[in-house]
C-alpha cells in the first residue's frame, strides 16, 4: 500500500553551542497514522517538534511538512498543523469560546463557520456546558480539553500533541484517546504524540520511536502491532533501553 | 488582528482605566486651580494666549503639563511591561506563534495597540481640559492656540510612546514581569530625577565655575550642561512642550545679557515655535523608533520554549 509521507526529517540537527539537542535525525511520518515520540526529558522531543512547526531553526538538515519547509513557508505550515503544547495557556479573562474565537480569527476562518466549528468542538471535547465561563475558572483537565479543541479549530491535517492526557481524569482519558484514534482513522488526520504514558501510547499508537540524547534508538520507529504480536509490551521495550543504561 | 485584541484587553482590564483616571484627575485638578488664578496672571502678563495658560500656569498645584510629563511615562511603562513576558508566563506565547501569523505581527500589534490607547487618552484629556477651561474662564481659544495644543498632544504621545517601546523591550528581555517593570521604573527615575543633576555635575567637573570665573568659562559650563542634559528624552520633551505652549519663548539655551539688550518682546508664530524644537521632535521619534527596533529584533530572534 502506497503511503503518503506527511512529515519528513533528513539529517535534522539542532545545536545550542556545544550541546547537540537533536543529532542527525532521519524520520518519516505517514499520513493518517498515530505516531508516538517516547523518551526521557531532554532527549530532544520538544526541540524536534518545534522544528517541525517552524518555531525553531535547524542547525543542519531538512524538515518537510507535506512538502513544505517550515522555515521558508511558515504560514502555510502553521495553517495545517494544530499544536497542543505541554502546559498550554489561555487568556484567563476570556471565556473558552472567546479564546477559540481568537484562534479562529488568526486562522482567517470566516466568523459564521468558526462559530459552528467552535460549538461542535466544545461538545466533542466535553466542554459543552462551560464554554462561556472564563478560563480562569477552568480546572487543569478542562484547560487540557480546551487546548485540544484549540488545536482542532483550524481543521488541521497534522496534529502535534505534547502530553495530551496529562491532567485529565481517568474516564476523560479514555474519551480523549478514543477521540485521537477517531481523528486519525475516520478523519484521516495524522497525529504525532509526545508522551511518557506508555500504556496509553500502546493503546493508540501505530508506530513509536524512542529518543535518547537527540537520536532515535537503533531499530528506529517500531510498529506497535508487531511489538505486541511478538509478546512484548511497550513498557518492556522501553525499559530495555533504560534498565541497564543505554549503549552510548 | 492582534492589535484589535490587545486594544480590547487594555480597555477591559482594570489597568488602563486606573492610569487614565490618575492622569485625568491630577491633570484636571491642576487645570482647575490654574483657571482660578488666571485672573492674576492675565493682569500681570497681558491677555494674549489665555487658553494656553490653562495648561501651563501653576496655582497651588503644579501645572497640567508637569503632571502629564511626570505621570505619562508611567502610563507607557504600565501598558508594555508585561507585553511579551506575560504571554510567555501564561503559556499563551507558543500557542499564539503556532498560528499562521507572522511573529512580528505579535509585537507590532502590541505596540500599535498601546499607541492607539495613548492617542485616545491624550485626545480625550485635551478635550476635557479645553472644555472645562472654556466653562470656567469663558475665553475661547484662537486658531493658533488650538494648533499649539494639538502639537503638544502629538509630542506627548510620541514621548510616552518612547516609554511604551522601552517597556516592551524590557518585556522581551526579562523572564519575569516584575523585573521588566522594575527596570522600566529605574530608567524613568533616572531620567526624570537624576539626568539634569548628572549633567550639571559633569559640566562642573570639566568647567568649574566660581564667583569670578570669566564669562566664557561660565558660558561653556552652561552649554555643556544643556548638551548633556539633552541626552535625556525627558529633558527633550520638556523643552519641546514648553516652547510649543509658550509663544513668548524664542530661544533655547543660555543667552547673554548683551544678546537680549534691545530685543523687543514678541511672540513666535506656531510654525516658528515648531521649527525651534524640530531637532527635539526628530530625536524623540528616532529614540522611540530605535528602542522599538531593538525590541523587535530581539523578539524575532528569540527561541520560544514555553
Amino acid at each position: 500500500m502506497q503511503k503518503d509521507v506527511i512529515v519528513s526529517l533528513r539529517g535534522l540537527t539542532k545545536k545550542y553551542g556545544n550541546l547537540v539537542a537533536v543529532d542527525h535525525l532521519d524520520l518519516d511520518i505517514y499520513r493518517g497514522e498515530v505516531f508516538g515520540l517516547l523518551g526521557p526529558n531532554g532527549a530532544g522531543k520538544t526541540t524536534t517538534i518545534l522544528m517541525i512547526l517552524g518555531l525553531t531553526e535547524p542547525t543542519e538538515g531538512t524538515v518537510r511538512v507535506a512538502g513544505l519547509d517550515p522555515t521558508r513557508d511558515p504560514l502555510a505550515v502553521k495553517a495545517m498543523v494544530g499544536y497542543l503544547p505541554d502546559n498550554v495557556g489561555f487568556y484567563e479573562d476570556m471565556t473558552g469560546r472567546e479564546n477559540l474565537r481568537y484562534t479562529a480569527r488568526l486562522n482567517h476562518i470566516p466568523p459564521a463557520e468558526a462559530e459552528k466549528r467552535i460549538s461542535a468542538l466544545l461538545d466533542t471535547v466535553g466542554l459543552g456546558g462551560v464554554g462561556d465561563r472564563p478560563v480562569r475558572e477552568y480546572s487543569r483537565g478542562m484547560r487540557q480539553r480546551l487546548g485540544l479543541a484549540d488545536a482542532l479549530v483550524k481543521d488541521p491535517r497534522l496534529l502535534i500533541l505534547d502530553e495530551p492526557t496529562l491532567g485529565i481524569d481517568p474516564e476523560g482519558v479514555q474519551e480523549v484517546l478514543a477521540l485521537i484514534v477517531r481523528l486519525a482513522r475516520e478523519e484521516k488526520r495524522t497525529v504525532l504524540i509526545s508522551s511518557h504514558l506508555l500504556y496509553q501510547m500502546q493503546e493508540i499508537c501505530d508506530r513509536v520511536a524512542i529518543f535518547v540524547r537527540g537520536r532515535l534508538v537503533d531499530p528506529g520507529p517500531v510498529s506497535v502491532q508487531e511489538l505486541v504480536a511478538s509478546g512484548r509490551s511497550l513498557d518492556h521495550y522501553y525499559r530495555e533501553y533504560f534498565q541497564g543504561g543505554d549503549s552510548r | 488582528m492582534v492589535c484589535a485584541k490587545e486594544i480590547a484587553d487594555h480597555t477591559s482590564s482594570i489597568r488602563f482605566p486606573i492610569l487614565f483616571l490618575l492622569v485625568g484627575v491630577t491633570g484636571l485638578s491642576s487645570m482647575y486651580v490654574g483657571a482660578q488664578s488666571i485672573r492674576e496672571t492675565v493682569a500681570r502678563e497681558g491677555s494674549r494666549f489665555v487658553f494656553l495658560r490653562l495648561f501651563t500656569t501653576s496655582g497651588t498645584l503644579p501645572p497640567f503639563i508637569a503632571f502629564v510629563s511626570f505621570l505619562g511615562p508611567l502610563v507607557g511603562l504600565a501598558m508594555g511591561f508585561d507585553a511579551i513576558v506575560g504571554e510567555r508566563n501564561r503559556g499563551t506565547l507558543s500557542r499564539l506563534l503556532s498560528q499562521p501569523i507572522y511573529r512580528d505581527d505579535v509585537i507590532n500589534g502590541k505596540f500599535l495597540a498601546g499607541l492607539a490607547m495613548l492617542g485616545w487618552m491624550m485626545g480625550s484629556l485635551g478635550l476635557l481640559v479645553a472644555g472645562l477651561g472654556l466653562i470656567l474662564t469663558g475665553v475661547p481659544p484662537t486658531g493658533e492656540e488650538v494648533l499649539r495644543v494639538l502639537a503638544y498632544l502629538v509630542v506627548t504621545v510620541i514621548y510616552i510612546a518612547f516609554w511604551l517601546a522601552l517597556s516592551i523591550l524590557f518585556s522581551v528581555i526579562f523572564r519575569q514581569a516584575a523585573s521588566s517593570a522594575l527596570a522600566g521604573i529605574a530608567v524613568w527615575l533616572f531620567f526624570a530625577v537624576f539626568a539634569r543633576l548628572l549633567a550639571s555635575l559633569i559640566a562642573d567637573a570639566f568647567f568649574p565655575v566660581t564667583q569670578d570665573s570669566p564669562v566664557d568659562v561660565a558660558l561653556r559650563n552652561a552649554r555643556w550642561q544643556l548638551a548633556l542634559a539633552r541626552l535625556s528624552p525627558t529633558v527633550l520633551y520638556e523643552e519641546a512642550i514648553v516652547t510649543l505652549l509658550n509663544p513668548g519663548i524664542r530661544t533655547l539655551g543660555p543667552i547673554l545679557l548683551e544678546q537680549v539688550e534691545g530685543a523687543v518682546a514678541g511672540f513666535l508664530s506656531p510654525g516658528q515655535s515648531l521649527l525651534l524644537v524640530w531637532p527635539h521632535l526628530v530625536t524623540l521619534v528616532a529614540l522611540t523608533a530605535g528602542v522599538f527596533g531593538v525590541a523587535y529584533y530581539l523578539f524575532i530572534r528569540q527561541e520560544i520554549r514555553a
